[in-house]
């Protein structure tokens, strides 16, 4: 007699380990198999879209640190760089190297707590991830000696930077650069070939070139699917044209090819950083601009290549102190559409990796 | 260079294209699947009140030709602005369609699942527009 079977539909979240705070799935099983998968968000939303109409331009900076709270110093260069394209502000050189260095230190820092994450939802429970937050230590210490925080660092300004580093900052980076190709290395001795991670994330939900593109995928996600296609390169702003690096890109977009492309990705950050250490030149670190500043009529959309992918933001100014409409194009909410594609006909435990593979924040998905 | 859709540019400038909002999917579509254009990827997605009307503001991106287009629509009418769904042409817009309905009252007709996407069930009202509060 044949047994009468029936999907299973399974909350898991919005408390949940491995969902990287609050975030809720809606999945539906047959026994093990994934069938379907519905992302159900909002619990963090506090509305910052909203609470931007009401501040000045300036006091918009710290809310965008609360967006994506592991890559905050990323959010602030976001939003300094659309403001200034807005009013037409110029920056001192020096100002942007500082900008860059802190960009692509977050971008280290970042990458190494998604490697981590991803490596704990595998199952390498906790051991990855202290081995990486050794680094990232090193680099909040950094941020604590610039501006005093060690998570939301409130430390662009419109027009520059809010203070010039210590004397004890570069010493610090400097030997921060020198040692993390080794750590690399370590990583990639202890991880890139292991056997387990091997057969967890080689060919496991594999997200097409072609539903990469039309989900909007961005950063790693879209990297790894095999699009050539960075910000930094494809639209270049701040001063990364005078850089040179490489765009790590994967082969077949499944899970391997998304922690591989993050674990070059650092190694083409600390070139940058190397560089833009050597360059680095003294002077100025903000331009004079207003402290109610009223940009002109208009409206303006900056994007850069954030860690996590493609940050935006869209804003419209009607010449007051406070912007007439701020919307965020946040990477992660976008790179979640294809969670689907991805998981279909896997098992459960593989939809638990797939979503550390596109390196979640909720600060950001929620708003 | 819309000039394939007669009577269907509101506006134009350096920085955007106007369409009217019924022939909006046809500019998409043309958009998107003419080779010379082939606007493949949209970034971003989102509606702004300006009391008047709302305005629905696209940004598209080639990434093979890498060049980029903005691309709005207008909705006059308040209490039931409607904008044909892109979500058949570009996926991206599912959630971002959903957040614009749920918290500026967009109504998007065609897409799949309309329903909010931030707030909850039964929230009253649409938070983003200028007259909430």
């Amino acid at each position: 007699m044949a047994i009468r079977t029936e999907p299973f539909i399974l909350n898991m979240g919005p408390q949940h380990p491995s969902t990287h705070g609050v975030f809720r799935m809606r999945v539906t099983l047959d026994g093990e198999v994934v069938v379907d998968v519905e992302p159900v968000i909002g619990y963090l939303h506090r509305g910052i879209e909203k609470l931007g109409e009401t501040r000045t331009y300036t006091q918009i900076i710290p809310l965008t640190d609360r967006l994506d709270y592991v890559a905050s110093m990323t959010n602030n260069f976001a939003y300094v760089l659309a403001v200034e394209k807005l009013a037409g502000i110029k920056i001192p050189e020096r100002a942007e190297y500082l900008r860059i260095i802190m960009a692509e230190t977050m971008r280290i820092a970042n990458h190494l707590m998604a490697v981590g994450f991803f490596l704990n939802d595998l199952g390498a429970m906790m051991t990855p991830v202290l081995y990486m937050w050794r680094e990232r230590e090193k680099l909040l210490d950094l941020y604590e000696m610039v501006c005093g925080q060690r998570l939301t660092y409130n430390y662009m300004r419109i027009g520059g930077v809010s203070q010039d580093v210590p004397e004890e900052f570069l010493p610090a980076l400097k030997k921060f650069v020198a040692e993390m190709p080794g750590f690399i290395d370590e990583y990639d001795q202890l991880l890139s070939q292991n056997e387990v991670l091997l057969a967890r994330t080689k060919g496991v939900c594999i997200l097409p070139r072609d539903t990469a593109i039309n989900t909007a995928a961005s950063g790693p996600v879209l990297r790894a699917s095999g699009v050539k296609w960075d910000i930094r390169r494809a639209d270049p702003y701040s001063i990364y044209d005078r850089f040179d690096f490489e765009i790590p890109v994967g082969t077949v977009g499944d899970n391997y090819d998304r922690y591989w492309v993050r674990m070059q990705e650092m190694r083409q950050s600390v070139r940058i950083l190397e560089q833009a250490i050597a360059q680095l030149p003294e002077g100025e670190v903000c331009a004079r601009v207003p402290h109610l500043l009223r940009p002109p009529i208009g409206e303006v959309y900056g994007h850069i290549e954030a860690p996590k992918g493609e940050l935006g933001f869209y804003l419209v100014s009607d010449n007051s102190i406070a912007p007439y409409r701020l919307h965020i194009r946040p990477p992660t909410l976008i790179n979640l559409t294809a969670l689907k594609d991805m998981v279909v006909g896997w098992k459960v435990a593989d939809l638990i990796i797939t979503f550390g593979s596109i390196d979640v924040c909720l600060g950001e998905i929620d708003r | 260079m819309t000039k394939a859709f007669p009577g269907t540019v509101v506006a134009a400038d350096k920085a955007a294209v106007v369409v009217t909002s019924k022939s909006l999917y046809q500019v998409a579509e043309f958009l998107k699947n003419t080779p010379a254009l082939d606007f493949d990827y949209l970034t971003n997605l989102t509606a702004v009140d300006y009391m008047d009307y709302f305005e629905v503001v696209y940004h598209v991106i080639s990434l093979k030709h890498n060049h980029s287009l903005v691309l709005k629509t207008r909705c006059h009418d308040r209490d039931k602005p409607a904008v044909p769904s892109v979500v058949s042409l570009w996926r991206s817009a599912d959630f971002q369609e959903r957040e614009a309905y749920d918290l500026m009252g967009i109504i998007f007709e065609g897409h799949p699942n309309l329903k909010r996407l931030l707030l909850w069930e039964g929230f009253v009202g649409y938070p983003l527009r200028r007259d909430y509060l």
